[in-house]
């Protein structure tokens, strides 16, 4: 009796769709890959966000052109043209990373970006894939431009010297990652694009100003210092190869201006109500 | 289907939303009306997780709205037109959106087509568009992931007469098709041509809901005379109560029948008597809400 209406009412009542909703949806949630490339997508759909990809790749032409006419032969060399580009661009790597999360705020997309993700901490976690690996591609254009430059110095005059290390690769990619999450960090915790712009560029120079000038702050600031603990990834002699203790130090200065922000701007961002 | 239990969303000492309770059921449109700064829109974006409730639930086809694992797929959201990238074209716009959810560049172009956006538009940037054009990416917008539900925020708003009565046309087959519909508006006219049932809020909280039909009835006669004077003597004298007149005519609180055999037995000639349906509403929406946009203007 009692199988029997369940087979009846099996057949007569098929369950809504809508009960399967949650557990079955025919249309899975989007993955970080899928999230990622759409985020990537955005850093260059726009005149802003694609003129300053331009510029990125542009700044090492530059600095290699420069090289070519002003420097001595024998400094016209492959490592020199790679590492002279990795400063201005991770001037403008955490700008870019900084857009990436502002603009949605001041256009006001969230709304339909957080639409169509409420899971809000895996757009940012695409956010975060995204900007590495736009900084990851600013390492191969300097890469590109670099040899091109170490070419010509080779044809017209004595330079042209390949000698690097594979550290010295190691080093920028860390280096700029670092500048773009640095920027992301900033964008989420701050929301406001003029405010994480001046903020990210003027604190660290604020910060190396003060360590250099004040006697008791010197110990802390080779902790701190961005500006020190970075510079050995990306400036000659041997770019890139660290030892211990400046992995440590490079690692705490990390932690506390790009995790700490990232951080308190998740919280704030998974919070924040949206308008 | 979308169902609202009890919502409240309270801003300090300000309280914008006073539980607020109404369902949508599939096959319907239900126009959700209120003043400005009635708490339409922040009712609307507890529904979809944008706000937290202070108390109260909200569920679209049965699941908290940010527990839906592909949201664009069955709701189609449009809260704030103006809410684009003005550097995007629209075509752009909708690509992003495309990408996300999983649904193919082809459905992006029938969207397109869909809302009368052509290809020139699509190539435009946001920026030169009209409040009518973002209206209208907006709503293809919330139809590319071909929801089964539609939340939009005064969709009407920047539309043309053309526009709004193409927009009617959408979501009356939209909800034929079996789709839940839920819009806002503080304009009557535009929800009561399309709507199949009413939430009227007003001072955030819901103070008439039902089937336009049960909203519609008991409304009253609207009655116009030459002499307007001559009318109102008449009614009074049959003991019907007059609600209230606009531009001459007169609102009575009785049967069109009751109307015309006053105003016969007085001798007054009628230039018009009909059942008040629409002026009826726009009567209770008049008085409902009158009140609380008045304070929201103050405060």
């Amino acid at each position: 009796m009692t199988t029997d209406t369940t087979a009846r009412l099996d057949t007569r009542a098929p369950r809504p769709a809508a009960d399967l909703a949650p557990e079955t949806d025919a249309y899975g949630r989007p993955t970080l890959l899928r999230l990622t490339l759409v985020e990537l997508r955005k850093l260059a759909d726009t005149r802003a966000g694609y003129w300053l990809l331009i510029t990125i790749g542009l700044v090492s032409a530059i600095i290699v052109a420069v090289l070519l006419f002003t420097a001595p032969d024998p400094d016209q060399r492959f490592e020199n043209f790679f590492a002279l580009s990795q400063l201005p661009v991770g001037i403008l790597l955490p700008i870019l990373g900084i857009l990436l999360v502002t603009s949605e705020f001041s256009q006001r997309t969230v709304l339909t970006t957080f639409a169509l993700v409420p899971q809000r901490h895996r757009v940012i976690v695409a956010k975060l894939g995204a900007g590495a690996v736009a900084a990851l591609l600013s390492v191969l254009a300097s890469m590109a431009t670099a040899a091109l430059g170490t070419v010509i110095a080779g044809l017209a005059g004595d330079g042209g010297s390949w000698s690097t290390g594979v550290s010295a690769f190691v080093g920028a990619a860390v280096f700029q990652v670092v500048n773009v999450l640095l920027g992301i960090a900033f964008g989420l915790l701050l929301q406001s694009t003029p405010l994480a712009i001046v903020l990210s560029l003027v604190l660290p120079i604020v910060w190396s100003t003060l360590g250099g000038m004040i006697e008791r702050l010197r110990g802390a600031a080779e902790w701190l210092d961005t500006g020190l603990t970075t510079a050995a990834l990306v400036e000659p002699p041997n770019p890139g190869d660290l030892d211990g203790g400046q992995w440590a130090r490079l690692g705490v200065s990390v932690a506390v201006w790009v995790l700490v922000p990232l951080v308190a701007g998740l919280i704030r961002t998974v919070r924040r109500e949206v308008s | 289907m979308i169902s609202v239990e009890h919502l409240t969303k309270r801003y300090g000492r300000h309280t914008a939303v006073n539980d607020v309770s109404f369902r949508c059921e599939p096959g319907t449109v239900t126009g959700f009306l209120g003043p400005n700064g009635a708490g339409k829109s922040t009712t609307m974006r507890m529904i979809c997780g944008f706000t937290p409730p202070t108390a109260g639930t909200a569920t679209v086809e049965s699941v908290d709205y940010r527990r839906l694992p592909n949201p664009g797929r069955r709701v189609g959201l449009l809260l704030d037109a103006g809410a684009q990238h003005p550097g995007r074209t629209g075509r752009e716009t909708l690509t992003i959106s495309a990408h996300t959810i999983g649904v193919s560049r082809r459905r992006v172009d029938e969207c397109l087509d869909q809302v009368g956006l052509n290809a020139v538009a699509a190539r435009r940037r946001v920026r030169a568009y009209s409040l009518g054009m973002r209206q209208r990416l907006g709503l293809a917008q919330a139809l590319l992931g071909d929801p089964r539900v539609l939340i939009l925020d005064e969709p009407a708003n920047g539309l043309d007469p053309e526009g709004i009565f193409w927009m009617r046309g959408l979501l009356r087959d939209f909800a034929d098709r079996g789709g839940t519909v839920l819009l806002s508006s503080h304009l009557l006219r535009e929800v009561e041509a399309v709507a199949d049932r009413l939430v009227v809020i007003g001072g955030g909280r819901v103070v008439a809901q039902g089937s336009k039909d049960e909203l519609l009835a008991g409304a009253g006669a609207l009655v116009r005379a030459r002499d307007p004077e001559a009318l109102r003597g008449a009614l009074d004298r049959a003991g019907l109560p007059v609600r209230s007149s606009t531009d001459g005519g007169l609102l009575v609180e009785a049967d069109p029948g009751a109307v015309g055999q006053a105003a016969a037995d007085s001798g007054v000639a009628l230039l018009e008597l009909r059942p008040a349906e629409s002026a009826g509403l726009e009567q209770i929406f008049l008085t409902l809400t009158a009140n609380d946009s008045v304070r929201e203007a103050v405060r």
